[in-house]
């Protein structure tokens, strides 16, 4: 039986879903009895969540514009 | 995902096409999209923020120059990644800094030990995050400021695998081929800054709340 120690050391592999079938029967097993692992799954699917929505537009700022000569040679080359 | 519009973006294949036609449109678009990504991932390599600019222009230097090679095998994400990766590598190679890629981050646990008993389960288990969900996030801001600030505490390995992971939503082949680290590695060193960044949102929702957990309930 896995016990909740357990399961936190593998709630990534879980929810990512990188885990073999008979783990992952087990995870769920233990999900299903057990209503703060639920919890700290939860959380931890959230704080993954909240990095992946990460919407904050930092500002590129401008690029280089040595690059964008670097470009136009680029242009030159392929016309 | 950062800093993409989604009016008018260009797909990665007519990116490619136009970058290869040394198209400055194409080319803006993939900068304006990436750029601060990388500057954030280069800090994982070189500490100082002139050297990280240092090596994210190379980076681009190396993108407009070597486009004609990229294939397409992997994504035109990852593949900016891994020019990054390996210039930045060779930098603080050159710079005497010693990378602990291979031996730091791997050994703490994902929860503090003393939340459980004896036998394996929870003593302090972990409160409801009834307020926070995927659609409608409560001080959201707030939230991701501070798993941000976290993550830049994270050492550099866990770091440099969450951002290209969750961030920028690169797959773990990819993840491991950029970072030179086995799949078992980069399972590990995820679930570990995943972890961090769980247990220090944990804190501040309990602070908000001015309540400490009671484990009866
Ligand atoms: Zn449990």
């Amino acid at each position: 039986m896995l016990t909740c120690k357990e399961l936190g050391e593998r709630a990534s592999d879980y929810l990512d879903s990188e885990m073999n079938w008979r783990d992952r029967v087990s995870v769920r097993l233990h999900l299903m009895m057990c209503k703060h692992c639920r919890a700290y799954m939860d959380q931890l699917a959230k704080t993954v969540q909240l990095l992946r929505d990460d919407a904050s537009t930092v500002d590129a700022g401008e690029p280089d514009p040595r690059l964008i000569a670097l470009l136009s040679k680029r242009s030159g080359e392929a016309s | 995902m950062r800093g993409q519009k989604p009016t008018a973006a260009m797909s990665d294949e007519l990116l490619v096409v136009g970058l290869k036609k040394g198209d400055e449109a194409a080319f803006r678009q993939i900068f304006a999209r990436e750029n601060a990504a990388l500057l954030a991932f280069a800090r994982n390599f070189v500490r100082e923020s002139a050297a990280a600019e240092e090596a994210v222009q190379d980076t681009w230097v190396a993108v407009i120059g070597g486009i004609g090679r990229f294939e397409g095998r992997s994504t035109l994400r990852s593949w900016i990644f891994s020019v990054l990766a390996n210039i930045a590598r060779t930098k603080a190679k050159r710079d005497g800094r010693v990378l602990s890629f291979s031996d730091m981050g791997y050994n703490d646990p994902a929860v503090d030990p003393d939340r459980f008993s004896g036998d394996g389960t929870w003593l302090s288990p972990p409160g409801r995050w009834s307020e926070i969900n995927p659609e409608r996030i409560l001080g959201g801001r707030q939230l991701l400021a501070h798993a941000m600030a976290v993550l830049e505490q994270l050492p550099p390995n866990q770091r440099a695998v969450v951002q290209l992971r969750d961030l920028e939503g690169l797959s773990a082949p990819d993840a491991c081929e950029i970072l030179g680290i086995t799949e078992s590695n980069q399972r590990i060193l995820l679930h570990r800054g995943r972890s961090r960044i769980r247990a220090a949102i944990e804190v501040l929702m309990d602070t908000e709340k001015g309540e400490q957990f009671d484990p009866t309930k």
